[in-house]
């Protein structure tokens, strides 16, 4: 990808570093998951894809950031793609 | 020998022997409908007024008991109303318009079908499959009064149905021994586990869902508001994963709840069992009796083709779903409004066979589209792994606090008729219209002072002009459609222009006897309609 923000040309998906502090964002988001159980950090985790994929709005970045998750999974998991 | 598998509400057509089970001779029959439900009586009511002999084959003398299918839709009370008897529906029918879903004690969402105005008909009705069925037939006992065509043998079960060349042998049972006769076509109406499938060796694919659900009706006097209310994780006690409550005619209130799948069927069947779950539900000091009760579980499933040569499949023998969304029972009646007018001109000659392909292709898109709607409701309902649950959990969680959630729950997409997109009898399509009225749609009915829109189209072709002229009728090889001239200022509320012209100045539509829109124009060409008449009934010539 050297560089370039999007996966493929003529995507909309940003894959540039986007976030101001990712050190800090990392953080943020590891502390709220702080004291969960694996069940109820699931389920935070759930709620919160339906907020950004809402936020999101847009069905082919969503799309295309689903493609890119299943991607980079382990080799193993990839193979039944 | 006839079996009986089921006690009926109404007896409505008991065996009577005639003629033809003593003549060695067998007796030719334009049509022969196996199976007198819903959709069999509905197609033998309108090949009937249309002039089209019809024979009735039923193995019973009348109407099964239970409410069964109880939601009847918009498209489907127009249907009826086009077969004359919409308003005996309509009079006994329960009009509701809201639905409310609920998610333990709370409300998450709710919807409110009656936002649009200008329709003859209510968004939905409930009334108990025994009086749909009813007053078909008596609808059908009327036109047979006037002397239409139609014929109905009850106690007459069919034992065997083979393709011939140019018709189907069928032999049928009956207290008085078999007999047998001929048809020029075959309609199997004869429900989800069809003996004329199995009769053809033909298969049934689908979908298995593996969920119990209990139905009880209950007979009481309740001050509950005639809204559809769903719960998921109801808050009472055993009362599965979902529960329903709906209001029918007679004081009987549906009542389903959501078992699982490892379930005592007898034992979850037995009155104290239920008693105690709807006692938990409605409250300890509420009266009432169980009418009906039943367990089913459901399968999502079509047949590859509606079409077999000279027997067509239509209603639950050809498909099935889940019933979330109610597009069971009404579909079917879509399958006939499909397939009545195309079968009517096949069999005066004046359309090709191939024309009834076209029922078989429009119809098993649409349902494609039922099966697609009633999976998706299905797997909300009833997660299947633990991921899907979890994310339907947090979809519930969020829509307490967060609009964007609601539209997410699923508790059923409500039937609603099918666009025949990209049929091959679709004409073209050269109207800057709205989007609803497309090419392939069913007709918006409006209000106008002369009478409904859709009750002025009839049930033949039209030729709808709209600040347009249009000629008083036009005949191609016997086919006619009949022009009906509108202003935009006919209807004051602005609907026949918002759902007709959309930005367009003017419109001229071609709709077709099932009131689906053929073609539409912006102007009247006789050239382009008459060629848009040729497509819509089989008989263009191949370029």
């Amino acid at each position: 990808m050297s560089g370039d923000t999007h996966a493929t040309p003529g995507s909309r998906l940003n894959m540039a570093p986007n976030l101001a502090d990712s050190d800090d964002f990392y953080d943020e988001l590891l502390r709220a998951h702080e004291g969960a159980s694996d069940e109820q950090s699931e389920a935070f985790n759930a709620r919160l894809i339906l907020i950004l994929c809402n936020h999101i709005g847009d069905r082919q970045v969503i799309r295309e950031a689903l493609a890119v998750a299943r991607a980079a999974a382990p080799a193993p998991d990839t193979s039944d793609r | 020998m006839v079996d009986v598998r089921y006690d009926t509400a109404f007896k409505l057509y008991p065996y009577a022997k005639v003629g033809a089970q003593s003549r060695p001779a067998h007796d030719r029959h334009p049509v022969v409908v196996v199976g007198g439900g819903p959709v069999g009586m509905a197609l033998a009511l309108d090949l009937g007024r249309k002039g089209t002999p019809v024979l009735v084959l039923d193995d019973h003398d009348g109407v099964g008991q239970g409410s069964r299918a109880i939601c009847f839709a918009r498209r489907t009370l127009e249907i009826v109303d086009r077969l004359g008897c919409g308003r005996a529906m309509r009079d006994k029918g329960v009009v509701w318009n809201v639905g409310r879903v609920f998610h333990g004690k709370d409300t998450v969402f709710e919807f409110n079908l009656s936002a649009e105005q200008g329709f003859a008909n209510p968004a939905f009705i409930n009334l108990q499959q025994p009086y749909f069925e009813r007053f078909l037939v008596e609808q059908i006992r009327r036109e047979q009064a006037r002397g239409a065509p139609i014929e109905i043998r009850g106690g007459n079960q069919v034992s065997s149905v083979q393709q011939r060349d140019d018709h189907v042998a069928v032999r049928i049972d009956t207290a008085d021994g078999p007999y047998a006769l001929e048809a020029d076509w075959l309609i199997a109406c004869d429900g989800a586990r069809s003996p004329t499938r199995s009769m053809l060796g033909l298969g049934f694919d689908g979908r298995v869902f593996e969920d119990n659900f209990l139905i009880a009706d209950v007979k009481m006097t309740a001050d509950f508001p005639t809204e559809r209310w769903f719960w998921f994780e109801p808050p009472f006690k055993d009362a599965g994963q979902s529960a329903l409550l709906h209001k029918q005619p007679d004081d009987i209130w549906r009542i389903d709840f959501q078992l699982g799948w490892d379930i005592d069927r007898e034992a979850e069947l037995s009155p104290e069992r239920i008693r105690a779950r709807v006692d938990a539900m409605l409250g300890d000091d509420v009266d009432y009796e169980l009418e009906w009760t039943s367990i089913y579980t459901f399968q999502c499933r079509r047949m590859r083709t509606f079409r077999h040569q000279r027997v067509i499949f239509a209603g639950d023998s050809a498909h099935q779903v889940s019933p979330f969304g109610a597009r069971g029972a009404n579909s079917g009646i879509h399958d006939v409004d499909n397939l009545g007018w195309k079968l009517d001109l096949v069999c005066r000659d004046q359309a090709p066979h191939a024309l009834l392909d076209s029922y078989a292709a429009e119809r098993e898109y649409g349902a494609d589209e039922n099966i697609l709607n009633s999976t998706r409701a299905t797997d909300f309902l009833t997660p299947k792994s633990a991921v899907s649950k979890r994310f339907r959990d947090a979809v519930l969680q969020l829509a307490r606090h967060a609009e964007f959630a609601r539209p997410l729950i699923n508790s059923g997409r409500l039937s609603v008729p099918c666009v025949y997109e990209a049929s091959p009898l679709n004409g073209p399509d050269e109207l800057d219209g709205p989007p609803r009225t497309r090419v392939g749609s069913a007709c918006a009915d409006v209000a106008l002072p002369g009478g409904h829109l859709l009750e002025r189209l009839g049930d033949r072709f039209s030729l709808l002009g709209i600040d347009a002229e249009v000629p008083a009728t036009i005949d191609d090889e016997g086919i006619r459609a009949d022009g009906l001239s509108l202003s935009s200022t006919d209807d004051p509320s602005g609907a026949l222009a918002e759902r007709y012209l959309g930005r367009a100045a003017s419109a001229v539509y071609l709709i077709r006897p099932d009131q689906h829109v053929a073609g539409r124009w912006l102007h009247y060409d006789a050239g382009a309609v008459r060629a848009a008449l040729r497509t819509a009934t089989g008989r263009a010539v191949a370029a």
